[in-house]
């Protein structure tokens, strides 16, 4: 087994030739300071990135990150001096904190195709798959899709409060919270304790009295928020649960696994019922299309509605990954998909799609254009 | 060869570790004067006390510097990565004994559990640009179990004393912290969130897996493991 890491020389030739093929199909090569400001990805993920991500200061510019990826400076200077649409390319070190696996490398290279801007979603989305595919050569890999926008849009389509829709929709990435809130706005889960008791005394006194009563104001958030969610609590004590019958749409949507083709005819057969997910149905119809125009064999690739959910934050679409197959060990030596809501979140909602390959996990597999 | 033994150099943790050793017949006596971080063991000259911050007691077991140490058991986890790896867990030594909990001002009503925390936390963004902030020391502990409860919308702001004011002077909106018997929290107008604490700590001798234990410092550890009628082999 060659380890990871240890062959600086193949994952440099594995970078470079990824690089040509990127720059070849006409991607702009970009570049990104190994020192990002931690504000600007604090602010998008949380605590999480300081998991993941080293964080350093100094007595001038404050907290600083090294880079943990290129994609948020990619777009930062898209958004800044780029109109239509662009193709870009990088290649360099990233940086990663592995707490909880220390075997995995801590800075590895990544080389990544972004399209920014383009108007067809379905074309650019299978033109970074099939060109992230041909960049791996005859590497020995599997490749899994999936598309986050059907359950997006599922969430959407509930028959709910606007209110929980968008605390679903806030969860959408992280699954066990998902669930957890799908049981209580579907009526299964009890409601949590002390909960009854606060709604029984809101309906004995004004929300205002109540928060007066339990003690002294101190801190930024101030008693009229208090009060605010607490009528929104009373509100929601009201509300009906989420139908028995949306909700086992959703399980029936989140559990398609299966290839591209039949994955999609599953997804309509849903879509019967649930028409709201037709559009995003739609949508991935003509991915599938254009993945095939593209020269991509279906037959090889596994449709999973929740793939990558739990891992890819702001990637509200299309989302792929490329994995070595025999090699359970090694991270997945390539990963991508749309993430129109990064953008979005970043100051203006530019449609993006884009990849990003592993050298060092090419090299690993003897491949990257030695093969 | 000597067998270090890391105690915590000052306050109630060394007096109380000075006990619990002294009440199994191998009483530590401090050896200089009472300002000069020196003791040792009555009895046993090849064991070696080495008094340090309780804080840097992880550090020193993990790199083997020390054979044996008490510290609590929230610096442990907050401090070393797989900690489990890196310590051998002996005794639980029954003082120190504290929760590491999340706490809110008093009149949040609205906020009893992690669920209500993370609602709370999503308004709070909306309404002020920021997200709410959490004061603490425990940055490791306190992230891994929002994470793992779905709490969104927070961060976390270091806090390394007197971390109950900072709601008070508007540096973070609720905190984790240490506490044993709640009073310094409610004394400060907050209360502890309705859910299991994120850890419960209390002093504990831990053994290093590193270090050198080869000439003569397993021998050391299993006699006096005998003497305190600990398991030699843990």
């Amino acid at each position: 087994m060659t380890p990871i890491a240890s062959n600086l020389a193949a994952q440099r030739a594995a970078a470079a030739y990824v690089s040509a093929i990127f720059a070849s199909a006409g991607a702009l090569p970009i570049e990104a300071d190994v020192l990002q400001p931690a504000g600007t990805l604090l602010d998008l993920y949380g605590e999480d990135i300081r998991a993941r991500a080293y964080v350093t200061s100094d007595p001038m510019r404050g907290e600083l990150m090294l880079r943990p990826d290129f994609t948020v400076p990619a777009v930062l200077g898209h958004l800044e001096s780029a109109q239509g649409m662009m193709r870009y390319t990088y290649s360099g070190a990233v940086f990663r904190k592995q707490e909880d696996d220390p075997d995995r490398p801590a800075e590895f290279l990544q080389v990544g195709y972004e399209v920014m801007g383009a108007e067809d979603a379905a074309a650019a989305d299978a033109e970074v798959f099939a060109l992230v595919k041909r960049a791996l050569g005859h590497a020995p890999v599997r490749a899994a899709i999936g598309d986050i926008g059907l359950l997006r849009a599922a969430t959407q389509g509930l028959q709910t409060t606007e209110r929980r829709k968008r605390a679903l929709l806030r969860h959408l990435w992280r699954p066990r919270r998902y669930r957890a809130l799908m049981e209580r706005f579907g009526g299964s889960a009890a409601v949590p304790a002390g909960r009854e008791a606060l709604l029984a005394a809101l309906r004995g006194s004004s929300a205002a009295a109540l928060v007066a009563a339990a003690g002294p104001q101190n801190g930024k958030r101030r008693a009229g928020e208090v009060e605010a969610r607490l009528l929104a609590l009373a509100e929601d004590a009201e509300t009906p649960p989420i139908p028995e019958r949306e909700l086992r749409m959703i399980e029936d949507l989140l559990a398609v696994r299966d290839n591209p083709r039949a994955a999609l005819e599953r997804l309509r057969d849903i879509a019967v019922d649930m028409p709201v997910i037709e559009p995003a149905v739609e949508r991935l119809a003509l991915r599938l299309s254009a993945l095939e125009a593209q020269g991509v064999d279906l037959d090889v690739i596994e449709f999973e509605t929740t793939f990558g959910r739990s891992s890819m934050e702001y990637y509200d679409g299309f989302v792929f990954g490329f994995y070595a197959g025999s090699r359970a060990d090694l991270p997945p030596v390539a990963s991508g998909g749309r993430y129109d809501a990064l953008t979005a979140a970043l100051g203006r909602p530019v449609p993006a799609v884009g990849g990003v390959i592993r050298p060092d996990v090419l090299a690993a597999l003897g491949a990257g254009g030695s093969i | 060869m000597t067998l270090k033994l890391g105690l915590p150099s000052k306050g109630r943790l060394m007096d109380k570790a000075f006990d619990w050793f002294g009440d199994r017949g191998c009483a530590i006596a401090l050896s200089g004067g009472a300002r000069e971080y020196a003791a040792a063991m009555e009895g046993q000259p090849d064991v070696e006390v080495v008094l340090l911050s309780a804080g840097e007691i992880p550090r020193e077991l993990a790199a083997g510097r020390i054979h044996l140490g008490v510290t609590g058991t929230d610096m442990v986890r907050e401090r070393i990565g797989h900690w489990q790896d890196a310590v051998a867990q002996i005794a639980p030594l029954g003082f120190g004994q504290a929760d590491l909990v999340i706490a809110v001002p008093q009149f949040w009503v609205d906020v009893t559990g992690l669920d209500d925390l993370d609602a709370a936390a999503a308004a709070f963004r909306a309404q002020h640009g920021h997200r709410l902030r959490i004061a603490t020391k425990y940055h490791r502990l306190v992230r891994e179990f929002l994470r793992a409860a779905g709490v969104a919308d927070y961060q976390l702001v270091d806090s390394q004393g007197a971390t109950e004011g900072t709601v008070k002077n508007e540096t973070a909106e609720a905190i984790a912290d240490i506490t044993s018997t709640g009073e310094t929290l409610r004394a400060n107008h907050l209360r502890i969130l309705d859910c299991e604490p994120i850890l419960r700590s209390q002093a504990t001798l831990w053994r290093a897996r590193a270090g050198d234990w080869d000439g003569g410092a397993r021998e050391i550890w299993q006699s006096l493991a005998g003497k305190l009628g600990l398991d030699p082999k843990r």
